[in-house]
């Protein structure tokens, strides 16, 4: 109560300090005066409450009980505040990741893998092609385009083992694309259903 | 892979509770359902090849009706960060904050500081602004002085996956996907935030970092 009313206090004081001023100016420095004075204010501080970098990795690789926490750690830090626990929720959802010498098909093991995984990053190339994964290795993870099946991707680095081939029932959710076409142009997302 | 050890993985997966919605769609109990619940992120080379395109969207699985209703949030920042050195810090970053009506964007621009915590580089010269478009609108769309494009409201959610299944074989009741799959997703929309930028603002070469992120007034 005792901070409220000193804040309204000074609210009040300050704001008859301005309209002081302002009967204190002639017509047109007081129209500028308002019109400086009405304009957005942006002032104040903003706290981190939500992230993403690359798609579904706090879903799919944070348990429910840590979420909010990686939500709230910058990426710098996620790799040392998480990959270990990425690698064991890794290797419960995909087991065949426990083996020695297991790899998915970008030659990565389960701590490669969540190593690149858990800072999460979205990488982007200024220099021509960005997709998530369009099947050529140079372009592997260089954006993602609205049109990239990345969860069919993730599902085959996780199940799809070193040749796509394992987990065929697991590793493709067989949706391909998405239930409007894509605009060529600015803004490039279809109108709202 | 064994079978009995695919299905052993499962039942942890069901036990470490991963059954919520991807890509980012309400991802953890704090954000979801809030203003601040960021959907999705894409960042791709624009239609014009000297252009990067940045997408962030907010307040996913809006069925139509909700659409109608639903808006940005005057106390949610929406923070573009990129990294140009490889350190997975911000050396630049794109602001989008909505002001009565108008989605205000500050950057590409060196922020004040890292980390958390954002101010609003309201002195920047790199600035624009876009009026948001209503649900039922033509896009609207503006270009800056910068040459940076600007677009914010509700677009149709151009995330796809089968989630309900893939929830069903988390939880055990599925073995697999089935094929065809169908769109959880189909029939949503969400509110959006595209935003194009001319690669020199950015960089000249290589690759960057990027992520999005929800900030909330404190």
């Amino acid at each position: 109560m005792k901070i409220n009313f000193i804040k309204y206090t000074a609210a009040i004081v300050l704001s008859s300090i301005v309209l002081i001023g302002c009967s204190k100016n002639d017509a047109d420095d007081n129209s500028m005066m308002m019109a400086e004075e009405m304009g957005p204010d942006f002032s104040g501080t903003y706290i981190l409450k939500d992230q993403i970098g690359r798609p579904a990795v706090n879903t799919v690789f944070v348990s429910s009980a840590n979420k909010d926490e990686f939500n709230g750690t910058i990426p710098s830090e996620q790799n040392a505040n998480f990959q270990g626990r990425f690698e064991t929720n890794l290797k419960a959802l995909s087991p065949a990741f426990a083996n020695e010498g297991d790899m998915n098909a970008l030659g990565q093991d389960a701590a490669a893998f969540t190593g690149l995984l858990a800072t999460d990053v979205l990488g982007v190339s200024l220099d021509g092609k960005t997709t998530f994964y369009d099947g050529v290795a140079e372009n592997t993870l260089s954006g993602r385009a609205l049109a990239d099946d990345v969860i069919t991707v993730e599902l085959l680095l996780i199940f799809g083992g070193e040749d796509f081939s394992e987990n065929p029932t697991l590793s493709n959710d067989n949706v391909d694309k998405n239930d409007k076409e894509f605009l060529t142009s600015f803004p490039y997302l279809a109108s709202p259903w | 892979m064994k079978k009995s050890k695919i299905l052993l993985g499962t039942a942890l997966l069901a036990v470490i509770g991963l059954i919520t919605v991807a890509a980012d769609h309400i991802d953890a109990p704090a954000t979801q359902g809030t203003t601040a619940d960021i959907s999705d992120f894409y960042a791709f080379q624009g239609e014009n090849t000297d252009n990067l395109v940045f997408v962030a969207n907010v307040q996913g699985l809006l069925s139509p009706i909700a659409t109608d209703g639903a808006s940005f949030d005057e106390n949610v920042l929406v923070e573009i960060n990129i990294d140009t050195d490889g350190d997975s810090v911000e050396d630049l970053v794109i602001q989008a904050i909505p002001r009565d009506g108008v989605m205000h964007f500050f950057g590409p621009i060196l922020p004040s500081y890292t980390g958390k915590n954002s101010a609003i580089s309201e002195m920047s010269s790199v600035r624009g602004e876009v009026a948001i478009t209503p649900y039922g609108s033509n896009a609207i769309i503006a270009t800056s002085d910068a040459g940076i494009k600007m677009f914010a409201g509700p677009r149709d959610d151009p995330f796809f996956m089968d989630f309900a299944r893939y929830g069903e074989i988390i939880a055990g009741t599925a073995t697999g996907f089935n094929n065809p799959g169908a769109d959880t997703f189909a029939g949503s929309n969400v509110l959006s935030i595209v935003v194009e930028v001319p690669k020199q603002m950015i960089g000249t070469s290589g690759a960057i970092g990027a992520w999005v992120e929800a900030k909330v007034k404190q």
